[in-house]
């Protein structure tokens, strides 16, 4: 998954501060440029304005031996065979030290995901990452002195992956209640199950659904049950979909719609990606979310309730107070 | 332009790195800012610095003669600069890639991100899902986790406008933090409250509006054994327990099901029909009122009193709008 890089020069040496250890640790003349773009999330256009800049540096002497080599022709002429060839730069070869909120962010992250783990071996793979970690980049680092908690993890949610990814290795059907929020129905139905996959952290079991006679991919969060069958897989083993940017956007129609959120409800602002945000006088915020579907739009109004509105869009304000009216219906003499 | 400041910032980098010893301000000039004023120079060179800095390049200060403490010399220590070595096999560093979907917060998990990017410089070609392990979900609500969260990082002191209860009005109160802790569901801050002058612990979604780092960084020191999590424990009221009654309408309300302890079918619901269930929670999550109102009029409190009317207060809020 590639997403475009920001364009300041900071960010610019960071990513070559990146780069050019990965390419030293990888070997010389070993990476295409489409794998570097896949393995470090950069777009390969960007990779080679990023090599072009790298190409202009080197030592202080100023002669032609004193700067980085790098074979742009290899990359750009339609003969090049589009691998990655730095040389002169064994002074950048090992990666920049994390930053104090670097190293926080990672420790912590894995102390929670400790607590995931559903074998003892493989609490023990999380806990020797984080030795080695503690002791090689915790300098400097708050992550003592900051707990993640225990209940991080959804222990119905490790179960069932863990059922899901039993079925994928052993090739057999499941049969899964599936919840369709559009319709807010549940259904069973049994598909052959082709892995677990993670987009934009979600995870999804990517599957042959023989209701739909078709690939499918199913939220795990809206997985009701899992039964692993004793009939193995009905259709040739493949490998989980890429579930790359475009899989979930074509063929939706997706909007920006703009909120207007108080401060009780300004996390909305972390948790989902915004296309901007901007700060209100009051503490609150304006924020631009992507909109793919109004049911998603009135359910997070609702959540959010009274701390969030709709700027402009009277079609979306009116839907969100007729749905709060006929929930506080429900309450009678209390409403 | 970008990758003309691109180039100088790395040039500088790579000057004082593979130097021995500092570099006078003088062939930092010569070589990098030839053709720049004096007044442009300072300005470049200050800023240039302070960007590496800001990317976790150790740029040091130092003299070069120590007799004249009038001529300041930098360099970048290769020992500082470098990740120590770090060597992860196949496994561990699929877990710290795992690492990487756990915040639900986008500063801390740009944070990890890059760090892992570090971490796995020779990249990562291993099957993650091989690994029996659920990814959890770390979220932070709160506005003013990242604040507190710096505040403990750098040891600053902090000051915000904290609400007792929801009806209180609030007070400034000051901190100097020494942790937070997630602790039911909930961020807390434990530290030094300087007004009382005795360890506290605040709950972030309490805070009103901004929380302000106030003074320099290093300001204090936390006292030796500190265990974060066992003074929020001590100290945090004891979370939410006790069971929370909805009724949920036949085929909705996913979520509100999945984390039920029971689910009673097909009883009577506020309509008078019978297609509801009755699902009762006792892990409760970190908005249970708006939790249970996402699902608009397909979920309804029954128990407790105070969930039922703080719905209802917020149902009528939109409603009277």
């Amino acid at each position: 998954m590639t997403r475009p890089a920001p364009s300041g020069a900071k960010e610019q040496v960071a990513r070559l501060l990146t780069l050019v250890p990965y390419l030293h640790a990888k070997g010389t003349g070993a990476v295409r440029l489409d794998e570097a773009s896949r393995d470090l999330g950069v777009p390969a256009n960007q990779l080679v304005k990023d090599l072009r800049v790298l190409f202009m540096c080197g030592l202080p002497g100023g002669y032609p031996d004193d700067l980085i080599d790098v074979d742009i022709d290899a990359l750009v002429d339609p003969e090049g065979d589009r691998v990655i060839r730095v040389s002169n730069a064994d002074y950048l070869a090992r990666p920049l030290r994390l930053t104090p909120t670097e190293a926080t962010a990672v420790i912590v992250a894995l102390r929670a995901l400790r607590s995931g783990a559903v074998s003892e071996e493989t609490r023990d793979v999380v806990d020797r990452a984080l030795a080695k970690l503690e002791q090689a980049a915790a300098e400097g680092a708050a992550a003592s002195r900051v707990d993640p908690g225990e209940d991080a993890v959804d222990p119905g949610l490790a179960r069932l992956r863990a059922d899901l990814q039993r079925a994928v290795a052993d090739r057999r059907q499941v049969r899964i209640s599936y919840w369709v929020p559009s319709r807010d129905e549940e259904s069973e139905r049994v598909v052959d199950p082709r892995g677990v996959v993670s987009h934009r952290g979600v995870d999804y079991l990517d599957a042959w659904c023989h209701s739909a006679e078709a690939p499918r991919s199913f939220r795990l969060d809206r997985i009701g049950s899992v039964e692993v069958l004793d009939s193995p897989v009905a259709t040739p083993p493949a490998a989980p979909r890429d579930l790359s940017d475009g899989f979930f956007t074509t063929g939706h129609d997706v909007m920006v719609v703009t909120l207007r959120v108080a401060p009780e409800a300004r996390w909305v602002t972390e948790y989902y990606s915004a296309v901007d945000v901007r700060p209100l006088p009051d503490g609150g915020v304006e924020v631009d979310l992507h909109v793919a579907d109004e049911r998603w739009l009135i359910r997070l109004l609702m959540r959010l309730a009274p701390y969030a509105e709709v700027v402009g869009h009277p079609e979306f304000t009116e839907r969100f107070a007729e749905t709060a009216a006929r929930a506080l219906s429900l309450y009678g003499a209390d409403a | 332009m970008a990758a003309a400041k691109t180039e100088r910032l790395m040039n500088l980098l790579i000057m004082l790195l593979v130097q021995r010893g500092f570099v006078t301000k003088d062939r930092i000039r010569d070589v990098l800012y030839p053709s720049s004023s004096d007044e442009a120079f300072e300005k470049m060179f200050e800023r240039d610095k302070e960007e590496l800095r800001s990317l976790g390049v150790p740029v040091e200060v130092g003299s070069i003669d120590p007799y004249f403490d009038d001529e300041p010399g930098y360099r970048i220590s290769a020992e500082q600069f470098a990740l120590p070595p770090i060597s992860l096999t196949a496994d561990e560093a699929a877990v710290v890639g795992l690492a990487t979907r756990v915040w639900e917060h986008a500063s801390m998990a740009e944070a990890t991100t890059e760090a892992v990017r570090k971490l796995t410089a020779a990249g990562i070609d291993v099957d993650v899902s091989a690994l029996e392990i659920a990814s959890p979900r770390l979220s932070a609500e709160e506005s003013s986790f990242d604040a507190f969260l710096r505040a403990t990082q750098e040891r600053q002191q902090v000051e915000f406008d904290y609400r007792t209860s929801r009806a209180a009005e609030p007070a400034t109160r000051h901190l100097q933090p020494w942790g937070v802790a997630r602790y039911a569901g909930r961020w807390y801050v434990v530290g030094f409250d300087t007004d009382r002058q005795d360890e506290r612990v605040f709950r972030l979604s309490r805070v009103v509006g901004d929380a302000r780092l106030v003074g320099e960084p290093g300001a204090f020191d936390v006292p030796e054994g500190t265990d974060v999590s066992a003074i929020a424990r001590r100290l945090a009221p004891a979370p939410p327990t006790g069971r929370v009654a909805l009724l949920v309408r036949r085929g909705a309300g996913h979520s509100l099901r999945r984390t039920a302890a029971e689910v009673e079918y097909a009883v009577t619901g506020p309509d008078g029909s019978t297609d509801w269930d009755r699902v009762v929670l006792t892990r409760l999550p970190y908005d249970l009122a708006g939790e249970v109102m996402a699902h608009g009029p397909d979920a309804y409190v029954e128990e407790p009193e105070d969930l039922r009317k703080q719905v209802v207060a917020r149902l009528r809020e939109v409603v009277e709008r």
